[in-house]
């Protein structure tokens, strides 16, 4: 079966530090794929290269087998039409209201009339549990789990082939993380979409993931089915999913 | 060693580069204005944003400029008995030069240092990310109405500065220095030509694509939180103002000849 997205040899410098050094990875669709690693090794910069908001400065993005690094932005906006992304801090726009920001792209892209748009993010907000009375107000007003569900929201209105989350549970005490882990894992069994994710948080990974792989110093160190990172003979996983300073990864402090 | 003149030519360099950059960002922000997808509401709100909400600074610059200007030529032309000339010359002044200068000044620091804050913070908390993974292009939804926006609401401040300014000096004139109202408005409007209103209303123009370009532009490449939307904001009145006085002068030299 061909991978749904795929990233080869992905290069990536930065501020002249060598942030991606050749980056592989593939997902296939309707599959999990959770980037584990610490912070600064490259995890944000991998996804924003993924989505093509940032050109590698070598290698390829394929998505349905097309290298999307080689478009204009103009031949990559359908590509992207198949991305939802869920973002860090939820990037709700501020001066839009709650139903606003989840039918943005249904209004303002797809060019649907606002009646027909607000009730489809009324319905999606249902889907991610949050109540109808919240459509009117502004983002700033919502608690940190809510803006989350906004975002996913957002992300999934338009019923994407790929998702992508960044750190979806920072941010969050453990059972409101717990709950929008349930709510990542329902949406995308339910879209039958591809998830790539990138977290810090092993309770979130263990949960959402189909397979995990571990990101350090810009390369793909480790890559297995979620069940066995346990038994990863990995000595840099062992240390990360343990949370030990000592180790072959030195901790930055 | 130390070379005393290193750190001017980095300066150089570097004013030279962010000059090339910006030009570049003018350059896209110009196209995005006439080719669609176009968001009509947003240019709406950005026109009430930009054009009414400067309605009351750019009056309240117009009409004490006016007068102080009425003033100053009297005082001035009582040197050589050139008394009778305060009308003429206050109209000329306004028109061809402080009108479209105070309200490009005045806006410099009103809407660039906004339209840098608002852009700014929308890019360091990932809401252009977010945009763009929606299907919509952050040029076209946030610059480009901006940009045409202040491009077309300038010139019509200016208009209405204009008649305030003038005013601004019929008032002083007429109440304090002995003017004949009705004649000081006919020898306003006598020695006035089309000329000089189509100088400062071009100059406007000009004026309102670099303080919406200008901010947005340093919006648009903010980075490093807090910090570095201040910094954006602080760049774009600075950068907007130099702007333009050296375009002001570039066109009234093109007129001129």
């Amino acid at each position: 079966m061909t991978a749904k997205l795929q990233l080869i040899a992905i290069k990536k410098k930065l501020r002249g530090r060598q942030v991606l050094d050749g980056v592989d990875l593939d997902v296939a669709p309707g599959k999990s794929l959770v980037v584990i690693g610490g912070s600064g090794v490259g995890k944000s910069v991998t996804l924003k290269c993924a989505l093509g908001l940032m050109k590698p400065d070598a290698g390829q993005v394929l998505v349905d087998g097309i290298d999307i690094t080689a478009l204009s932005r103009r031949a990559r906006e359908p590509v992207m039409r198949k991305f939802g992304m869920l973002f860090q801090g939820g990037a709700l726009f501020d001066s839009l209201s709650v139903w606003e920001n989840i039918a943005f792209r249904l209004i303002y892209a797809d060019k649907i009339a606002r009646k027909q748009a607000r009730e489809r993010a009324i319905e999606t907000m249902r889907k991610v549990r949050l109540g109808p009375e919240f459509a009117d107000v502004r983002p700033i007003e919502l608690s940190g789990g809510m803006q989350k569900r906004a975002g996913l929201a957002r992300a999934i209105i338009a019923k994407p082939d790929i998702l992508f989350f960044d750190e979806p549970t920072t941010g969050l005490d453990p059972i409101t993380a717990d709950a929008i882990n349930d709510l990542i894992v329902e949406m995308v069994r339910d879209l039958g979409c591809a998830a790539v994710s990138i977290t810090h948080d092993m309770a979130s990974a263990r949960k959402i993931a189909d397979e995990i792989a571990m990101l350090h110093a810009g390369k793909i160190v480790w890559r297995g089915p979620a069940s066995q990172i346990d038994a990863s003979g990995n000595a840099m996983v062992d240390q990360f999913i343990h949370g030990r300073a000592k180790g072959p990864i030195q901790a930055v402090v | 060693m130390i070379n005393p003149f290193a750190p001017i030519g980095r300066a150089t360099l570097g004013a030279l580069g962010e000059l090339g950059r910006l030009s570049a960002f003018a350059g896209r922000a110009a196209a995005s204005v006439f080719a669609p997808p176009f968001f009509l509401g947003q240019f709406a709100r950005q026109c009430w944003q930009i054009g009414y909400l400067s309605l009351p600074v750019i009056g309240l610059t117009a009409v004490f400029i006016g007068a102080a200007l009425a003033l100053n030529i009297y005082v001035g032309g009582a040197r050589f008995n050139a008394e009778q000339f305060v009308p003429n010359i206050v109209v000329l002044g306004i028109t061809r030069e402080l009108g479209p200068v105070l309200a490009g000044l005045m806006l410099a620091g009103r809407v660039s240092a906004g339209i840098a804050a608002e852009i700014g913070t929308m890019r360091v908390t990932e809401q252009i990310d977010a945009m763009s993974t929606l299907s919509t292009d952050p040029f076209k939804f946030l610059v480009a109405p901006r940009v045409l926006a202040a491009t077309l609401t300038l010139p019509l401040l200016v208009m209405v500065a204009d008649i305030i300014g003038v005013m601004g000096g019929y008032l002083v004139a007429v109440n304090s220095l002995d003017f004949n109202g009705a004649t000081y408005l006919r020898n306003t409007f006598d020695f006035l030509e089309p000329q000089d209103v189509v100088l400062g209303l071009t100059k406007a123009a000009v004026f309102g694509f670099i303080i919406a370009c200008v901010g947005a532009y340093q919006g648009y490449n903010s980075k490093g939180g807090a910090l570095g939307v201040g910094r954006a904001a602080t760049n774009a009145v600075v950068g907007a103002i130099v702007l333009i006085l050296a375009v002001n002068y570039l066109i009234t030299a093109f007129f001129v000849e």
